[in-house]
């Protein structure tokens, strides 16, 4: 909440510079420009936002499963950890801008490549926070369950998961910030419809007042999202700590 | 009831308990005493079965099967996670008994352990006290011959270990648990045990035994120098 005044001084400034600058709109539109132009364009924008937003949440959905499901593989068997982590660090080393359009091509203008895509950048950090979660486990309550006779997998159900919880759900809120914008980059390599083809078209067409306009969406969306995981941890850990 | 005999455990090849002996006998409170480090806790992981050892172990004069003791580590270890009532019940739902159950069952005890009232709070709402006499219930409750208790009140400031302590003797007083205490607590092994170890340095071995009875200073004087003397 306190970063609101510095939001709103930002916007103030940007107003004031654009409007008195002289500098035209075909460069650098007001704030209030942008604002209008998003409520004149919203039929168009809507249609672009709801498949960024499916996007989004596929991939989201596939990419946290993925992790989850592995995590539990890697610390079940932990040579496989060791052979495995490498690749995947390789993973989180290849440039989007190349990868996209290779997606693209290899699977067409449908839903497959944006999900890939999502799922490519924000899978690494939540199954690195997960396997870290596991074993931040209090090393004495394993053994006070071990003194109780419980197995390997019971250890595992009722400490070392609860365990990794927080750590989960940070390693969650990051990958979300980057899960909009590798739907939207998706679809900037090739998409028949969602924000990053409306704003590749927009830029074709000089209108960086649309562009804005979509840049602010997505930012909402991203913003909307994060708000979800705070919630959900909520839900899922009332312990609060 | 437990007898130990010739224990020794080697780790990485140092050498960590060298033919320990000890016995406990029924309705009897043990402690061991020794230096920092000297291997007390390496004993209750051998008879929690963390951990493997040369030697003999007999309960109730049968060699150790199955999980016959309650491990009450040090800390509390109470799952952040779980509520008072069901970090409690923790032993008896890796046993297998349902919730409702083991719900039932444990329900007289809270009053006894001045708990009542609580058992719906995470245990970071408890105080160091109240989330010690948890992690007693959570041990007793799970209806095992013996009790080893991990330096339980290491980490309770004076004033409430005292009284912890006072109040641990009542409870043994009606109960009669078999109880295995580690402690480096001169006084705290004096005010609770019938007996006391004392143990060496590294690798531990049982240089004394106490029976305490009569005037307890003059045993916790006694204990301390030889304790020193150990030292020098």
């Amino acid at each position: 909440m306190r970063a609101l005044p510095v939001l709103v001084a930002v916007v103030l400034a940007w107003e004031c510079y654009a409007r008195l600058s002289g500098i035209p709109p075909q460069i650098l539109p007001a704030p209030s420009r942008i604002a209008v132009q998003a409520w004149l364009q919203r039929e168009v924008l809507w249609q672009n936002t709801l498949p960024t937003i499916r996007a989004t949440c596929l991939g989201f959905a596939f990419s946290t499963a993925l992790a989850f499901l592995l995590s539990v593989l890697l610390d079940f068997a932990r040579p496989l950890r060791r052979a495995l982590l490498p690749v995947f660090v390789i993973s989180q080393t290849l440039p989007l801008v190349a990868i996209a359009p290779l997606v693209v091509l290899w699977f067409g203008f449908g839903l497959t490549p944006k999900i890939l895509l999502v799922a490519l950048v924000t899978f690494f950090p939540m199954l690195l926070a997960l396997i870290e979660g596991y074993d931040s486990t209090e090393p004495e309550i394993e053994a006070l369950l071990h003194s109780m006779g419980a197995s390997r997998a019971k250890v595992f159900r009722l400490a070392r998961l609860p365990s990794a919880l927080p750590f989960f759900f940070n390693g969650l809120r990051i990958s979300i910030t980057y899960a909009v914008v590798a739907a939207i980059f998706a679809e900037y390599a090739g998409a028949v419809q969602g924000l990053g083809i409306f704003i590749l078209n927009a830029k074709n067409n000089f209108r960086p007042d649309l562009v804005l306009a979509a840049v602010g969406i997505s930012s909402a969306l991203t913003l909307t999202l994060f708000g979800l995981t705070r919630a959900v941890q909520r839900i899922v850990m009332p312990w609060g700590r | 009831m437990l007898e130990i005999r010739d224990l020794s455990v080697t780790l990485g090849g140092r050498s960590i308990l060298d033919r320990l002996s000890l016995t406990v006998n029924r309705g009897e409170f043990v402690s061991i005493l020794g230096p920092s480090g000297a291997g007390k806790s390496t004993l209750f992981r051998v008879l929690t079965g963390a951990l493997q050892a040369t030697g003999d172990i007999r309960v109730d004069g049968a060699p150790l099967q199955g999980q016959p003791f309650a491990f009450m580590p040090q800390r509390d270890a109470l799952m952040p996670w779980r509520r008072m009532i069901d970090n409690v019940t923790l032993g008896l739902e890796v046993q297998g008994i349902p919730r409702a159950e083991a719900r039932a069952r444990i329900a007289p005890l809270f009053a006894e352990f001045g708990l009542d009232g609580f058992q719906r709070h995470w245990p970071h709402q408890l105080s160091g006290g109240m989330r010690q006499r948890a992690a007693l219930m959570r041990t007793v409750v799970q209806d095992k011959r013996v009790l080893l208790l991990d330096e339980p009140f290491g980490a309770l400031d004076a004033l409430t270990r005292a009284g912890m302590q006072r109040w641990l003797k009542d409870r043994w007083r009606a109960h009669r648990w078999t109880a295995l205490l580690v402690t480096h607590d001169v006084r705290e092994a004096v005010t609770l045990s019938d007996r006391i170890y004392v143990l060496s340095a590294r690798p531990a071995r049982v240089t004394h035994e106490f029976a305490v009875t009569g005037d307890t200073h003059r045993l916790e004087t006694q204990i301390l120098e030889t304790l020193l003397e150990g030292d020098a």
